[in-house]
């Protein structure tokens, strides 16, 4: 059935075998179709509209949780006028004003913040680094996964101060102990974390490396661990979460000279020399810097990488 | 790379296809086989005999669940036959699927880049070829934009892009355009119309639309199911540039719908 100019073949021109004036019929529809095209994409591309001004955003992100907070002093001075507990149980929110602006202002405060920030972040650093091991071997070992998968869920869930007496008993009041709690509370979320971003990614993806001609290195490199990037950030914010806990228990607890003064020892010296004012200021301060680490490293990393892939909703 | 000066045997190539098909190796070469998923199962594929020739597009219709992915897997060295040969002129045959498949975390110019990457393309070469390959499918200037930005077309073309990135002379494509719109539909047939008659690859296009089959191919295999196996083929001279609305193509699906028809209503008793 095979005519002499068999239709669509490749001629001189690159083009299907036509005769002149049949091209001139092909270019104009070239053309058209892709007049067609881009009037197709034009039509079709998403366009996003403009994000919220920088009032707007004040009015609706920053303005809210100023407002509540002036509502919970106000409800606490109220608390106080009314006597609802014994004033050194009770201070007045001045009161503490005035005690955090001292423990700021000699310097305390600081010193504490950074004992605390650097174990923590020490801690959460070689968190990041076994989490992270423990899941891609889990990952590559379903033997692995199946024994220990269990354990590392329910460690999860385990408060880790339940560590603490354990961490004292093996290396006493030192940091080890509280580097043990420390990433107890941390590894299994990140590993946790990791598992289940690698679990989600589409097996469509692994075909697309395999029709790609990527090794299995290279396939785990470039698609799986980037595709599962959403589900570990999501542990590592836990895993921070979590570190930041279990470092605050430990210094609650073990508190020795040594170990210097964190925000946990601080609360405790609030404890043991009864002083409400202190034990308040310290909670702030604790409060503040997982605030800060959220706002300013875990929330806007996450809004990237979503954002990156469509995957935000406003 | 269009093509260059035509060579004699392009020249003979020509007049004869199924001349040069009996001299040249095979693109793809499909000798009796059957395929069976799971033991005891009936087997998907049963003895499938198909041959495709350098530079030939042919277009595999039939009914769903009739085993045209799984033959495209097996071409594409995603899956093992159970018994028979499978053999493809191309190292990798690039595939594509009815998803664009992209990966959204990479821009369309950086999905465009990894399949260069996985040939060991250098970076700085890899940034210039994926400007070119974009271009090729009229993409030039959308290099940048992530996969959520743009629209089902424009995804498949980049998915297009990438396949042709992987400088494969054998394209295979399941059901590619299926969840596209009619309009973008007929804007991509004659954009892939062009891109095929330029690289002069061979082409596997497996559709359940029989007017797109039609009006693509060179040739038409029609599948049968429970178990797959080739039912008939027809070849198609309707002379190019075609549209959907060519009358020859229109005449020729409602033959192959006919036939498509005869073989579904065989298991309804
Ligand atoms: N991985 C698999 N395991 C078991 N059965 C499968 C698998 N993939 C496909 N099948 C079966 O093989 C048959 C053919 O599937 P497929 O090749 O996807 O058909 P088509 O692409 O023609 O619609 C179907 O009945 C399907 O259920
Ligand atoms: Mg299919």
């Amino acid at each position: 059935m095979a005519t002499d100019r068999p239709p669509g073949r490749p001629s001189a021109d690159g083009r299907p075998g036509l005769a002149v004036a049949d091209r001139d019929v092909a270019d104009r529809d070239e053309e058209r179709t892709r007049a067609v095209g881009a009037g197709l994409d034009a039509l079709d591309t998403v366009t996003l509209p403009p994000g919220p001004g920088l009032v707007r955003k004040f009015v609706r992100s920053v303005l809210p949780p100023i407002v509540f907070l002036g509502f919970l002093v106000a409800v606490w001075q109220v608390a106080y006028l009314a006597e609802v507990k014994p004033p050194y149980a009770l201070p007045s929110p001045a009161d503490v004003a005035g005690r955090f602006w001292e423990t700021v202002q000699s310097g305390q405060a600081l010193e504490a913040i950074w004992t605390s920030l650097s174990r923590g972040a020490a801690g959460f650093a070689m968190s990041l680094v076994l989490g992270t091991l423990l899941g891609l071997a889990m990952w590559w070992s379903t033997w692995l996964r199946a024994a220990i998968g269990p354990i590392v869920s329910g460690l999860q869930s385990l408060p880790s101060v339940a560590w603490v007496p354990a961490a004292i008993i093996w290396f006493s009041l030192s940091n080890a102990a509280i580097y043990t709690v420390v990433l107890l509370g941390a590894v299994p979320s990140i590993a946790n974390g990791l598992l289940s971003g690698m679990k989600q990614v589409p097996p469509l993806f692994d075909r697309v490396g395999r029709v790609l001609g990527l090794s299995a290195l290279g396939r785990t490199r470039y698609v799986l661990l980037p595709a599962a990037l959403p589900g570990y950030l999501g542990g590592l914010r836990q895993g921070w979460a979590f570190a930041w806990r279990s470092l605050m228990a430990a210094e609650l607890i073990t508190y020795s000279p040594q170990l210097g003064q964190g925000l946990g020892q601080l609360l405790n010296l609030g404890r043991e020399l009864s002083q409400m004012s202190l034990v308040i200021t310290s909670i702030a301060l604790i409060l503040a810097v997982g605030v800060a680490i959220e706002l300013l490293l875990f929330a806007p990393l996450e809004r990237r990488v979503l954002s990156r892939r469509g995957l935000t909703m406003r | 790379m269009s093509a260059g000066p035509m060579t004699t045997e392009v020249a003979i190539q020509q007049r004869d296809v199924r001349l040069v098909r009996s001299r040249q190796p095979a693109a793809v070469s499909i000798e009796g086989v059957s395929h069976i998923f799971e033991r005891g199962r009936p087997p998907v594929l049963d003895g499938v005999d198909l041959t495709v020739a350098p530079g030939e597009f042919v277009c595999l219709v039939g009914p769903s669940g009739c085993g045209k992915s799984t033959l495209l897997n097996l071409i594409a060295g995603l899956t093992e036959p159970t018994s028979g040969r499978v053999t493809v002129s191309s190292a990798r045959p690039a595939l594509m699927f009815q998803e664009p498949a992209l990966l959204p975390w990479l821009t369309a110019s950086g999905n465009v880049e990894l399949a260069l990457r996985a040939r060991g393309v250098g970076r700085a070469q890899r940034r210039t070829e994926a400007e070119r390959l974009l271009a090729v499918v009229n993409l030039e200037g959308h290099g940048g934009k992530r996969v959520h930005e743009l629209s089902g077309g424009m995804r498949q073309r980049v998915a297009l892009a990438r396949a042709l990135a992987q400088d494969s002379s054998v394209l295979l494509m399941d059901e590619p355009f299926a969840a596209l719109d009619a309009i973008t539909r007929d804007v991509l047939h004659q954009e892939l119309a062009r891109v095929w008659a330029e690289q002069g690859l061979s082409v596997v296009f497996v559709t359940h639309n029989v007017r797109e089959a039609a009006r693509l191919g060179q040739r038409v295999v029609l599948m049968g199911s429970r178990p797959g196996r080739i039912v008939r083929e027809w070849q198609v001279d309707i002379p190019q540039p075609r549209t959907i609305e060519s009358p020859g193509v229109s005449s020729l699906a409602t033959e192959i719908t006919r036939e498509l028809h005869v073989e579904i209503s065989r298991h309804g008793h």
